[in-house]
C-alpha cells in the first residue's frame, strides 16, 4: 500500500488524511489539538497514533504534504493608493494567497498608521500604488515611511513599475528584505496578482513557518507548502474546473464557517449576464476569495450578534423559547471550546451558522443599481455575477456536524429583501462531509487528477 | 507622453463620440485612460489618480451634463487634483441654449475649457497640447 498522507495544521486542530494512491481511497482521518504553544510535533504524533490504531492496515507512508493555519495562519497589510482601485487590488492578492488581512491603509501613510501597523503583529506588508506609468509619488512616499519604520516584517512592493528603482535604492539602503513583483494593478481596472500571491507563498514557507514554531513539524511532514484557506481555495479551482480526462463541476462556491472567521470562495468568470448591464469597478479574479473577520461561531460570535437586531436574529432562530442573544454569544466568545448540550443551544449555533452564511454571501456577491437613462434602464454591475452558480459546497465544523446542514446552507440563495444582490438562484448543496477539501488541495499539487475523483466522490 | 482619462459622464451611454475621442487623442500620442460610458465623476477622479493623469476630458451627449457635472472641480480639488486641466465637451446643457452663456457657466464651474455640440476633435487636441505643454 502507498499512503500519502495530508496534514493541516489548524488553528484548532491538527488534521489528517491518509489516502491510498494505488486503490486511489481515503483510507482515513483524524484530528488532535493543535500544540503549538510546546511542540507542534505532539499534537502531529497524537494525531498520526490515531489514524493508525483505527487502520492498522495502513502501512507506510510514501508521502505527506502539509499546510498550516496555525498560530494566527498569515496576517497581512495591503496598502494602495485609492481605496477602490489599487488598495482593493493589493487587498485581493493577499486574500488569493490565503491571508488574512489585518490592515488596509489607502493613500499616504500617516504616522497614526504606521504606530498601528508597528504595533500589530502582522507578517507581510504588500505595498501597491499606481499603475503602470502612473501615480508614482505616493507608493514612494510610503515606502520611505516604511523603511524609517523598520518594521522587521518582509515588504512586497506591487506598484507603479516607474517607481521600482528607487523604491529598490530606499528599502537596500535601509537593509530591508523586500521583493519587487508585477504591479497588482498594472492599467487601470486590470487585475494582475499572480507573481505577488507566488511571492507571498515563498515567504509563508520560508520565513513564517519558521518564526511562528511550525518549521519543527517539518522534520516529519516535509515542507510545509501553503496556508491552508490557499490550499482549501485550490481545491476549489480543480474541483470547478476538472483534470483531463475527469470533468469538473462548473462554476461553484464553497463556504467555510469557522471559529473565528467565514471564507466565501468561489470559482466562475461570474460576468454580466445581460447586454444591458455594464461592469463597473475592479476586475474580478477568476478564484476568488473573501474572509468575514467578524462571522465566527465562537471567537467573532459577540461582533456577529451585534451585526443584527434582536427582531431580525429571530428570523434566523427557529426554537420558540426566548433566549439572552447577547449571553448566549458571550459563553460562546468565553468558551471557544463550547460544544452546544441542549435542543435550545443547538438551535442557537444553527442561528449564528445562518446568520455567517446570508451575511458573507452578501459581501462576497456583486450587486446590481439600476440607471434610468434616456435609452431606458441600465444597469450597473460592481462584482461577481453568482446567480449561475451550479455547486455551493459547505464546509468547517458547524455545516459538517449539523444533522440539516443544507438548511443552513439554503441562506446563500437569492432573497426577496437582498433582491440587487447577484446570489446563486438555485444552486445544489454538498456538504465536505469528511473535511477533505483543504487535504485535497494538498494531494492535488502532485496527483490533480486523484484529488478531483476523490472530491467528486466525497463531497455529497 | 501625456496621460488623459476620457468618458461619458453620468447616465449617459453614447459610445460612439467616446470611441473617436480615445482613436484620435492615441494618434496624436496621448497615453488615453478611457473609463467610457455611464461614468461617475468619482470614476474620473480616482482613475486620474492612479494613472497621474494631466487631464480629464469630460463628455455629455444627453442634455444632463451641467447637473453631473456639478462640482466637479472641488471635488478634484478635494482629492487633490487641482493641478489637473479639466475639459468638457458635447450636448451639455438642455434645450438649445446660447453658447457663450454655457460656456461662461461651466468655466465658473471650474472647467478650462468647454466645447459645444459638433466641435472638430482636431481643434480641441491642439488645446490640450498647448494647455499641457504651458502646465
Amino acid at each position: 500500500m502507498s499512503v500519502h498522507l495530508l496534514v493541516d495544521f489548524g488553528s484548532t486542530y491538527t488534521k489528517l488524511t491518509a489516502v491510498d494512491l494505488k486503490k486511489e481511497e481515503i483510507v482515513g482521518t483524524s484530528r488532535a489539538m493543535t500544540t503549538v504553544k510546546t511542540d507542534v510535533l505532539e499534537g502531529f504524533n497524537l494525531a498520526l497514533e490515531k489514524l493508525q490504531n483505527a487502520h492498522p492496515e495502513m502501512g507506510d507512508i510514501e508521502a505527506v504534504s502539509a499546510c498550516s493555519s496555525a498560530a494566527g495562519g498569515l496576517k497581512m497589510a495591503a496598502i494602495g493608493l485609492v481605496e477602490e482601485l489599487t488598495a482593493e487590488a493589493a487587498k485581493r492578492a493577499c486574500l488569493g494567497a490565503g491571508a488574512l488581512v489585518e490592515h488596509v491603509y489607502t493613500h499616504h501613510l500617516s504616522k497614526k498608521e504606521i504606530k498601528q501597523l508597528k504595533q500589530s503583529n502582522i507578517d507581510i506588508v504588500l505595498l501597491a500604488g499606481g499603475t503602470d506609468g502612473g501615480n508614482k509619488e505616493c507608493i514612494i512616499h510610503n515606502a520611505k515611511k516604511l523603511a524609517d519604520a523598520n518594521l522587521g516584517v518582509p515588504i512586497i512592493v506591487a506598484g507603479n513599475k516607474d517607481a521600482a528603482d528607487e523604491i529598490d535604492d530606499i528599502f537596500s539602503a535601509a537593509t530591508i528584505e523586500y521583493y519587487i513583483v508585477d504591479n497588482v494593478m498594472p492599467k487601470l481596472k486590470k487585475l494582475c496578482v499572480e507573481e505577488a500571491k507566488k511571492v507571498i507563498r515563498k515567504i509563508f514557507i520560508t520565513k513564517i513557518i519558521e518564526a511562528k514554531g511550525i518549521n519543527k513539524a517539518e522534520e516529519k511532514t516535509g515542507e510545509i507548502i501553503m496556508p491552508t484557506p490557499e490550499s482549501v481555495l485550490m481545491a476549489a479551482e480543480l474541483l470547478a474546473k476538472g483534470h483531463e480526462d475527469v470533468e469538473g463541476y462548473g462554476e461553484l462556491m464553497v463556504i467555510d464557517i469557522g471559529g473565528a472567521t467565514t471564507d466565501v470562495h468561489t470559482i466562475g468568470e461570474g460576468s454580466p449576464k445581460r447586454t444591458e448591464v455594464i461592469l463597473k469597478g475592479l476586475e474580478e479574479p477568476f478564484a476568488k476569495r473573501t474572509v468575514e473577520g467578524d462571522l465566527g461561531m465562537r471567537y467573532s460570535a459577540n461582533a456577529l450578534v451585534s451585526l443584527v437586531s434582536p427582531y431580525e436574529f429571530k428570523k434566523y432562530y427557529e426554537y420558540h423559547e426566548e433566549n439572552n442573544i447577547e449571553e448566549s454569544a458571550k459563553k460562546r466568545q468565553d468558551n471557544v471550546d463550547y460544544l452546544p448540550d441542549t435542543d435550545e443551544e443547538r438551535a442557537f449555533d444553527r442561528a449564528l451558522a445562518r446568520i455567517c452564511t446570508d451575511y458573507s454571501i452578501s459581501r462576497h456577491v456583486g450587486t446590481v443599481e439600476v440607471v434610468y437613462t434616456p435609452l431606458g434602464n441600465m444597469y450597473y454591475q460592481t462584482g461577481k455575477d453568482l446567480t449561475d452558480i451550479k455547486y455551493v459546497i459547505g464546509t468547517g465544523g458547524v455545516l459538517i456536524n449539523s444533522p440539516d446542514p443544507k438548511q443552513i446552507l439554503k441562506e446563500v440563495n437569492k432573497k426577496s429583501d437582498k433582491k440587487l444582490e447577484l446570489r446563486p438562484s438555485d444552486p445544489s448543496f454538498l456538504i465536505d462531509e469528511k473535511y477533505i477539501l483543504a487535504a485535497m488541495g494538498l494531494l492535488g499539487q502532485k496527483h490533480p487528477k486523484l484529488a478531483l475523483k476523490l472530491m467528486k466522490r466525497h463531497l455529497k | 507622453m501625456y496621460t488623459v482619462v476620457i468618458g461619458v459622464i453620468g447616465a449617459d451611454v453614447h459610445a460612439v463620440g467616446n470611441k473617436i475621442i480615445d482613436h484620435v487623442l492615441k494618434e496624436h500620442g496621448f497615453n488615453v485612460v478611457n473609463i467610457g460610458v455611464l461614468s461617475s465623476q468619482e470614476d474620473f477622479i480616482n482613475a486620474a489618480i492612479e494613472t497621474d493623469a494631466k487631464a480629464i476630458l469630460v463628455s455629455s451627449l444627453y442634455g444632463h451634463g451641467e447637473l453631473d457635472c456639478k462640482y466637479m472641480k472641488e471635488n478634484m480639488v478635494e482629492a487633490g487634483l487641482s493641478h489637473v486641466k479639466l475639459y468638457v465637451g458635447g450636448n451639455i446643457v438642455v434645450g438649445k441654449q446660447d453658447f457663450t452663456e454655457v460656456e461662461e457657466r461651466f468655466k465658473k464651474m471650474g472647467f478650462d475649457r468647454v466645447y459645444p455640440p459638433g466641435t472638430n476633435i482636431e481643434h480641441a487636441v491642439g488645446d490640450i497640447k498647448e494647455d499641457l505643454a504651458d502646465a
